[in-house]
């Protein structure tokens, strides 16, 4: 490596600041363009899609597949309906969001940050928009550097109008996962939507078109934490977009390589690669945090190859260790077995474990809930007959979507008795019962009361479904006295 | 400057400094990264401008559009009465013994009522409503005038022993030992006899000297068996509950200088719905009693006792 002995900046202040380079990522087709086009249009299909899946749930619950509904705090999921006792069910899905990623990361690289990211996504997008507008790399170079007239600032409006456009359905789409799409839509139109639809649909529709529109790849540069994390993550058995230096260096153009072929290596420095990067990096400098390995310069590399009459892959997926085992001679093992390696296997296993541990709580949960409160202000009553009556507040929770009765009974506390504000005292008895509305929790006082001289001690309260008796749910408490504990 | 040069690991220009050396790569930021800081300060002008923000000697800058936190307090108030405005109008019509016909409208009158007492209440009830000696305890299921909700509206409204209200709770238990009605020694057969009523003491020559002193003396109040009168406001003796206290001494005390409690006459202080309020959330408090049955006004007693 020679030393640079000239000073860019010689006798100037450093510069401190960079401007952005503007990328003109060039067409190209082949095998991973293609399979980015695939993962796009699910990724769109599904963003955009989702919230018009319609699910039937009967007349109690919303009809909508997905759907967060934060008013009534409720999550649907298809048959899921997930209430905020049982949100660890979605803290586990993010748990296992956050696995899914690292498995990701160790099976195949940084497919994330190429294929399925939504800032990937969208800037891909809208590349497409500006190749449509302004044409492909050399054109819109050229309007870069032109001067602006009214013909450039024509074609910007129109490119920054489809932008906008592209950017309002996106923002637009995000709201109608947290209410029933149709109704939405109709009141987003008529102006009767609630004001935090219309400011959330405005938020997004401006981070779109700026962070998709503008800031592309400097989110991934600069932003976002996901690259970093990734520099801790890879390592040397881990797939990347991998440029084989030893079999490209030293770069030579065909016409060089015409006069002395063993002089060079197979790059003709035609910087192709570069030329179809979206993040507009140079591969050859190695694995760089700029590298989404989105796999484009590999399908433009392989073209080059295919000219030049020479092997494919000389950029090309790879972990480093097989890059070094086929820099020594041995043929470059196939991609699908790199893929397994013992990381991987245990993350997926424990993504596996995390899975199935939610789908069998998921399958034997209860859709009964209690919680009690005691009342600790008075903590115990004592009645003119002698009895001692302790307060509490009952939380009963009906999750199923049918109107149910449930019963609330004593378990623990010998010749307790019980009334509510809906059964007298004189009807006092060892257990109530309450009729629940579908989908409802409903709060009781119970007033539980004890013969004199009783002394504090512990108990439960038990609810019981009565048209399923494997659904019951219990909540301990305390009954207080003056007395103490035995 | 002088030391600025290539880095040869990483082709990338040094800043020129060096410490022992150690020297710093130049990796400039990107500009826009600039423009944000920008943007932050003159939000932060802006913010400046429109909203109080900058100490001065007696008072801060108060801001362009004028919003205070003590403003936007008093407007969520007044959104909120603005919310509650016809749910209180429905209670302020509603008779105190047709609340009950209309559950949604009991439990928004008893979560007023919640609000309510632990303003004016709780200074005497305590924060639960479970009172203290001298001082009811609402939750229990004792009541000295009656615990309908209709005599508990009647009780709130009017108060107890209040001077200038014609309907307020007025009774007087005479000082039997300060005024020498009573000699110390027939004061302590009572309290005996009292005593005996509720089981706190057996039976004993002198608790049956202090049946005839009651008889005498206290049945006209009390009731002939001690059971109360809930027209005069005279507690049962023969419970488990004791205003002043049920011990020997207690009962004595109270014989021979008697402490009779007030309660504001609230119909003068407080607007009708919230006494309502107040009423249904004393009510609900787990002593409450049905409404008498067979048309007696509220104001009577459940069972006269003669």
């Amino acid at each position: 490596m020679t030393i640079h002995n000239k000073i860019p900046s010689e006798g100037r202040p450093s510069a401190l600041y960079a401007k952005r380079e503007p990328v003109f990522n060039r067409r190209i087709d082949g095998k991973f363009r293609r399979l980015k086009w695939a993962i796009m249009a699910v990724c769109l299909i599904v963003y955009w899609g989702t919230p018009w899946l319609r699910w039937n749930r009967g007349p109690h619950a919303p009809d909508q597949a997905v759907l967060i509904d934060l008013a009534h705090r409720r999550f649907y999921m298809f048959g899921i309906e997930i209430w905020p006792q049982e949100f660890y069910f979605v803290a586990g899905l993010l748990i296992m969001a956050g696995v899914g990623l690292f498995l990701v990361t160790s099976a195949v690289g940084r497919a994330w940050c190429g294929y399925a990211c939504p800032q990937t996504v969208w800037t891909d997008l809208f590349q497409h928009v500006d190749r449509l507008i302004d044409g492909d790399r050399n054109a819109r170079f050229r309007l870069y550097k032109a001067p602006w007239g009214p013909a450039k600032i024509a074609r910007r409006l129109l490119k920054w109008t489809i932008y906008l456009a592209i950017s309002f359905v996106t923002g637009g789409a995000w709201i109608f996962y947290f209410a029933d799409a149709p109704t939405l839509q109709q009141a987003f139109w008529t102006g009767t939507a609630a004001p935090v639809a219309y400011a959330t649909t405005f938020v997004l529709t401006m981070t779109t078109f700026v962070l998709g529109g503008f800031m592309r790849e400097q989110v991934c540069i600069y932003m976002c934490p996901w690259p970093r994390i990734q520099t801790a993550m890879l390592d040397e058995k881990s797939l990347i977009v991998t440029y084989k230096d030893w079999r490209g260096e030293p770069r030579g153009s065909v016409k060089k390589k015409g006069r002395d072929p063993l002089a060079f290596g197979d790059c003709i420095d035609c910087d192709q690669c570069v030329a179809v990067c979206p993040t507009g990096i140079d591969i050859r400098e190695g694995p760089q945090i700029g590298c989404i390995t989105c796999g484009l310069c590999i399908d433009a590399c392989d073209r080059v190859m295919k000219d030049i009459g020479r092997p494919r892959g000389l950029i090309d997926y790879a972990t480093l260790e097989d890059s070094e085992r086929e820099k020594a001679g041995v043929p470059a093992t196939r991609h699908l077995k790199l893929i397994w390696h013992p990381r991987t296997i245990v993350y997926l296993a424990v993504w596996s474990a995390l899975g199935l541990g939610m789908l069998f709580l998921l399958g034997t949960r209860v859709h009964t809930g209690l919680n009690v409160a005691k009342d600790r202000n008075p903590p115990f009553i004592v009645l003119s007959d002698g009895s001692i009556r302790n307060a509490y507040t009952l939380r009963l929770r009906n999750m199923q979507d049918r109107p149910r009765t449930l019963e609330v009974s004593i378990l623990g506390l010998p010749g307790a008795r019980m009334w509510s504000e809906d059964v007298g005292r004189e009807n006092a008895a060892p257990s109530l019962r309450r009729p629940v509305a579908a989908d409802e929790t409903q709060a009781m006082r119970a007033y539980v009361v004890m013969p004199a001289g009783t002394a504090t001690r512990p108990f439960s309260f038990r609810l019981r479904a009565l048209d399923d008796p494997r659904e019951s749910a219990t909540a301990k408490a305390t009954f207080d006295t003056p007395g103490d504990e035995p | 400057m002088a030391n600025k040069r290539i880095d040869h690991e990483t082709q990338t220009e040094t800043v020129g400094h060096e410490w022992d050396g150690i020297e710093e790569l130049n990796t400039p930021l990107p500009r826009w990264w600039l423009w944000t800081f920008y943007a932050t300060i003159v939000f932060a002008v802006g913010y400046c401008v429109v909203y109080p923000a900058i100490p001065m000697l007696n008072r801060g800058t108060e801001g362009y559009v004028g919003w205070t936190s003590r403003g936007q307090l008093d407007a969520d108030l007044k959104a909120q009465q603005g919310e509650r405005a016809a749910t209180v109008a429905a209670i302020d019509a509603t008779p105190i013994e047709k609340l009950a016909d209309n559950p949604p409208l009991m439990r928004a009158a008893v979560a007023g009522g919640a609000a309510a007492f632990k303003v004016n209440c709780v200074q005497c009830h305590g924060a639960g409503a479970a009172g203290s000696a001298g001082f009811p305890n609402l939750n229990d299921d004792d009541w000295l005038w009656g615990g309908d909700i209709a005599t508990i509206h009647a009780t709130l409204v009017h108060g107890i022993r209040q001077h200038g209200d014609t309907a307020t709770r007025a009774s007087a238990m005479p000082a039997f030992g300060k005024d020498a009605l009573l000699t110390p020694a027939q004061i302590e057969d009572v309290a005996s006899y009292v005593l005996s009523l509720s089981g706190k003491e057996t039976a004993s020559p002198a608790s049956q000297r202090g049946a005839q002193v009651f008889t005498d003396n206290c049945a006209v109040c009390h009731g002939p068996a001690g059971k109360g009168q809930r027209q005069f406001g005279a507690p049962n003796l023969t419970d488990a509950i004791w205003l002043y206290g049920g011990n020997r001494e207690d009962v004595v005390a109270q014989i021979t200088a008697p402490k009779m409690g007030v309660m504001p006459a609230w119909g003068e202080r407080l607007d009708p719905a919230t006494v309502k309020m107040l009423a249904a959330y004393v009510h609900s408090l787990g002593g409450g009693e049905a409404p008498p049955t067979g048309g007696t006004t509220p104001a009577e007693p459940l069972a006269p006792a003669k």
